[in-house]
């Protein structure tokens, strides 16, 4: 069994008891991907599988036998920081930045739902195909990841600037 | 958490063989299964992955949806035909837990989630029949503003927590199931069962059953319909009161309606009472105001959670007020 994380194959645990997030930060020491709550209700584990925003404390992997896991050490090309990971910065959005590579990988599978239509709870029309991402748009999606020490704004700033629709920027 | 052993079964066939062993568990997309495994709270022997089985969203020769158990919540929400057709489905699932949980939580997980009273979850310092079969319960005297007015009983008062389910059993969903003894098909608001003297008991699924997709029947008037839904902050928590609600009105006269009720009942409800006091009455405030006070007649509430009965009511007149000034 195996999956592919960040771009390179590695080997799943025997033991299927392994969570995700503990095979990422234990056996592969990437120690981007944060623990918080480890039972789904904060977000500070967030990673992308296959694209998609999953929580990582919540999956098995063996589960994942066979997918393509991104973590936020992956969202970089080149030394060059993804633009989310910029704006994050210039916008002050974090301050222990303990939540920051779950705010951002959410944020980067939210951009790809929205483009898709996937409707959220504050989308007026269902009929709709893309959804533009106003920011009430942006902080129902984004309710998943918490940040204890209140750096919200500054997280819907940054993710607008590179998201949102050009009026609300 | 307990060691298992993870299968992957190659078809359903192959699942139904597996699902026979004792102590064997069907693993949806885990979010709540793989918790309550780490908190020691279920203990399966056998975990078999069901989420490479069938997930497909169709069109049935009836003019319905089959939505497979494997299809994943976003799937759900985000399908032209739901959006469109049963709008009431797609908002209660954006309801529901955050975006990360509904990219990996299954159609058929959604139904057999447990609740999230919190005595449940103590293990270790409260009594919970759920959990230990006559052990008692302390949610009865205890904290117990988020539980259950309706369908309650001496033994538990837990909520089923889904907000999917309650649109589910408003839009009249049939589950299809699999055993060794071949298929069947269970009606949405017939799957879960009432506490009772055993709640640790469920729904009306065998041991090894397998649920393998549920079906919206053709239900026109789902097209006017929406869900609503009342907690304590904006986003990601759970429901005090939902309303799933669809109405067709003719001439100022109520011709249709669905309604079911979540985060107040030990499990999706169904608004039986409601729809009847409904059918055939001018679509009036007063109207929807004594269909309301019919379904909450029987409402038994705790210490602490009398609020949602007056909630309940006012949730359902808004709704259906909505609903027949032309909203959706």
């Amino acid at each position: 069994m195996s999956i592919s994380v960040n771009g390179s194959a590695a080997e799943l645990p025997e033991d299927p008891r392994v969570s995700l997030l503990d095979f990422l930060r234990e056996r592969l020491q990437l120690h981007g991907t944060k623990k918080g709550c480890d039972q789904g209700a904060c977000g500070a584990c967030t990673v992308l599988a296959d694209g998609e925003r999953i929580l990582s404390c919540l999956a098995l992997a063996v589960q994942y036998d066979g997918r393509s896991v991104t973590t936020i050490e992956g969202l970089a090309s080149d030394g060059e920081l993804h633009p989310l990971q910029q704006a994050f910065i210039d916008r002050d959005g974090f301050q222990c930045g303990y939540c920051t590579p779950g705010q951002i990988c959410s944020a980067a599978g939210m951009a790809g739902e929205a483009r898709r239509g996937v409707p959220s709870h504050v989308t007026a029309d269902l009929s709709a195909g893309e959804v533009a991402l106003s920011r009430d748009e942006l902080r129902e999606r984004m309710s998943g990841n918490l940040c204890r020490c209140g750096a919200h704004n500054g997280i819907i700033a940054a993710i607008a600037e590179i998201y949102a629709a050009e009026a609300v920027r | 958490m307990k060691l298992f052993t993870y299968t992957r079964p190659a078809g359903p066939e192959d699942a139904l063989r597996q699902g026979a062993a004792d102590g064997a568990r069907y693993l949806g997309g885990g979010t709540n299964l793989v918790d309550l495994m780490r908190e020691t709270i279920e203990q399966p022997g056998v975990l078999i992955d069901v989420t490479g089985l069938p997930g497909a969203i169709e069109e049935t020769a009836g003019g319905g949806l089959l939505l497979g158990a494997a299809a994943r919540n976003t799937a759900v929400a985000e399908h032209r035909a739901v959006r469109t057709r049963y709008p009431m489905l797609a908002r209660a699932i954006v309801a529901g837990a955050s975006p990360q949980i509904r990219n990996m939580a299954t159609v058929a997980g959604n139904l057999l989630q447990r609740t999230r009273c919190a005595y449940f979850y103590d293990h270790a310092g409260s009594r919970c029949n759920k959990r230990v079969p006559g052990q008692g319960c302390d949610a009865i005297e205890g904290f117990n503003r988020e539980h259950a007015i309706l369908g309650t009983s001496p033994a538990c008062v837990a909520t089923h927590p889904s907000d999917m389910c309650v649109a589910l059993a408003a839009l009249d969903a049939v589950v299809h199931t699999r055993s060794a003894d071949g298929g069947r098909t269970v009606p949405l608001t017939e799957l879960h069962r009432l506490p009772g003297d055993h709640p640790e008991i469920e729904t009306v699924l065998q041991p090894g059953e397998l649920i393998t997709a549920v079906e919206l029947p053709a239900l026109p008037l789902a097209a006017r319909s929406t869900y609503r839904k009342v907690r304590d902050r904006a986003s990601y928590a759970f429901a005090l009161v939902s309303v799933a609600a669809a109405l067709d009105t003719d001439g100022g006269a109520v011709r249709d309606v669905r309604l079911a009720l979540g985060g107040v009942a030990t499990k999706p409800w169904r608004a039986w009472r409601a729809e009847e006091a409904l059918r055939g009455r001018p679509a009036s405030a007063d109207t929807f105001r004594a269909a309301a006070e019919a379904e909450l007649a029987d409402a038994r509430p705790l210490a602490d959670n009398a609020f949602k009965v007056e909630l309940a009511k006012r949730t359902i007149t808004a709704v259906l007020e909505g609903l027949a000034g032309g909203g959706a």
